[in-house]
């Protein structure tokens, strides 16, 4: 086996082996913490596949900032393994009836879709570096790239917007 | 890749990395020095001559005390915090360019860990990670004070990540370049990133104190609120780890501060020095001590950023929280966005007037 495809194998029993953890585990800061493993992996995925600018954002951006406030949030809630309410058994019924459905439409999505073949011989290597992406991203796809940054700053301003103080109105 | 290629990067990363240690080490000595001499008094001075092996005998000292966990600390996250905040202190120091090329044996070294063409992304993106450690070991160690000071630590980060990347990007902007071998190559004869992006760099600069949690913005181990803030509970080498990520941090922004904004391995009168050496000792051996010259400015630059942090330190005094959260959201950010505009317009329209007039 070449050493790339043994590295896949390893990233990818890594990738599912944390993406499981985050849920099993029972502490929700181990599970932050095991999110945050899974986003390395893929990070490595996208560099095996040459994209190393996908993989730099989704560290910086998801690792990065998400998964702190993520971190920060359930750390001020303070969680305790004694507070945690039982389930009921409707509730963990209907719970296994969702994701048992979610996996069977992902999954038959899975055996639907048709890989792309690949002509090692065409195909350019450089395609997921940085300035093929950005040439693409701002020549042919200049639109919905527009949309999707007006897209997040009405996010923005709306969670501003939220958070701000009324007028007479003390926090602290 | 070959195996010669393969050693020789193996190599250049273990001198990095070896060297980063080595000066963090030192700043603390400096640290102590440049402290002394700012408050009139001599600074440690019992440790080998002028106090130069007080770093190894602090490292003894920590090594050789209790290592002490509290009974209701989370044991393995306590143990994570100090690993990972040594582990992303160190990570950043594999793109930076100490230097041009080594040559021997008609084979070019670089002086740089990785030549990435992502490089200041993966700066950025391990500067994001550095607050995973203190986070982590503040809530691990079960103390409210412990945590407290994780929470303010990891506010601050982000919102001081939010302006170092927008003053960032005015560099990129000029440079179209993310690799850091490539911004300082353009910086070459005198074009010095530091009288283009003024602005940038005060920006940038003040953002780098805010993350490596320095005064005046240590708000996050402020004793006079927070007992000892994330580190309280943390003692021996655990809490040694984290004293050392943070000179380990100081140590690299510098390092990317020099490279950003003052030429790196750049200096002026470069090319002269280069041709008198090519000329006198042949184009190997002179083309080397040229490298040499060059690497040591770039140390030299880098430690004035060091000493720098330290003149900050014992000068200036710790902010209140809702100031720096002010300074950080309402000043730093819309600077940098101006500063973003501006540079974008001189890109346009200044850059082929000037041309255009000198030609």
């Amino acid at each position: 086996m070449n050493p790339t495809l043994s590295f896949f194998y390893f990233l990818s029993f890594l990738t599912v082996l944390s993406a499981l953890m985050v849920i099993i585990s029972r502490n929700p800061i181990h599970s932050v913490l095991y999110l945050i493993l899974t986003f390395f992996t893929l990070s490595g995925h996208y560099i095996l596949l040459n994209a190393q600018f996908l993989a730099a954002v989704n560290i910086i951006v998801y690792a990065g900032a998400i998964m702190v406030l993520f971190l920060f949030v359930i750390m001020f809630l303070n969680i305790k393994n004694d507070h945690e309410e039982a389930k009921t058994n409707l509730t963990k019924i209907a719970a296994a009836i969702v994701g048992g459905t979610v996996f069977v439409i992902l999954f038959g999505a899975y055996r639907k879709t048709a890989i792309m073949p690949a002509d090692p011989n065409t195909f350019d290597s450089q395609v997921g570096m940085i300035e093929s992406l950005g040439k693409l991203l701002f020549r042919e796809y200049l639109l919905p790239f527009e949309l999707a940054s007006i897209l997040l700053l009405v996010a923005m301003v709306g969670a501003v917007m939220l958070g701000k103080r009324e007028i007479g109105e003390r926090h602290f | 890749m070959e195996l010669t290629e393969f050693i020789i990067k193996t190599l250049t990363i273990l001198v990095v990395f070896v060297l980063t240690l080595l000066i963090a080490m030192y700043s603390t000595w400096g640290e102590r020095k440049v402290a002394g001499f700012i408050q009139d008094r001599m600074g440690p001075n019992r440790a080998g001559p002028g106090g130069l092996l007080q770093p190894l005998a602090d490292a003894g000292k920590m090594f050789f005390k209790e290592d002490f966990i509290p009974a209701l600390a989370s044991k393995w996250l306590f143990i994570a915090g100090p690993s990972l905040a040594m582990l992303t202190a160190l990570l950043a120091s594999a793109v930076i360019p100490f230097g041009s090329t080594f040559r021997y044996d008609g084979v070019e070294v670089v002086l740089q860990g990785v030549e990435s063409n992502i490089g200041i992304l993966y700066v950025f993106g391990v500067v994001a990670l550095g607050v995973y450690g203190i986070m982590i070991g503040g809530w691990a160690s079960n103390n409210k004070f412990s945590l407290l000071g994780a929470i303010r630590a990891a506010s601050q980060n982000i919102s001081y990540e939010v302006a170092m990347g927008l003053s960032l990007i005015a560099i990129l902007m000029m440079s179209s370049s993310l690799s850091l071998g490539d911004i300082v190559a353009q910086q070459h004869g005198g074009n010095w990133n530091i009288f283009y992006q003024p602005l940038g760099f005060i920006i940038f600069l003040t953002c780098s104190f805010a993350e490596c949690n320095r005064v005046p913005f240590d708000l996050p181990e402020c004793e006079t609120e927070l007992v000892g803030g994330y580190h309280t509970e943390y003692g021996s080498m655990k809490l040694g780890f984290y004293l050392f990520a943070e000179y380990i941090n100081m140590f690299v922004s510098s390092a990317i501060i020099s490279t950003l904004y003052f030429g790196g391995y750049n200096y002026p009168g470069m090319d002269w020095v280069y041709n008198q050496l090519t000329a006198a000792m042949g184009t190997t051996t002179g083309h080397n001590i040229a490298t040499l010259i060059g690497t040591g400015v770039f140390f030299g630059k880098a430690l004035f950023f060091v000493f720098f942090y330290m003149w900050v330190r014992w000068t200036l005094p710790r902010f209140r929280y809702d100031q720096l959260m002010n300074l950080g959201w309402k000043k730093l950010i819309p600077l940098a966005i101006i500063n973003i505009i501006i540079t974008g317009a001189s890109v346009l329209f200044l850059k082929p007037f000037i041309t255009s007039l000198l030609n």
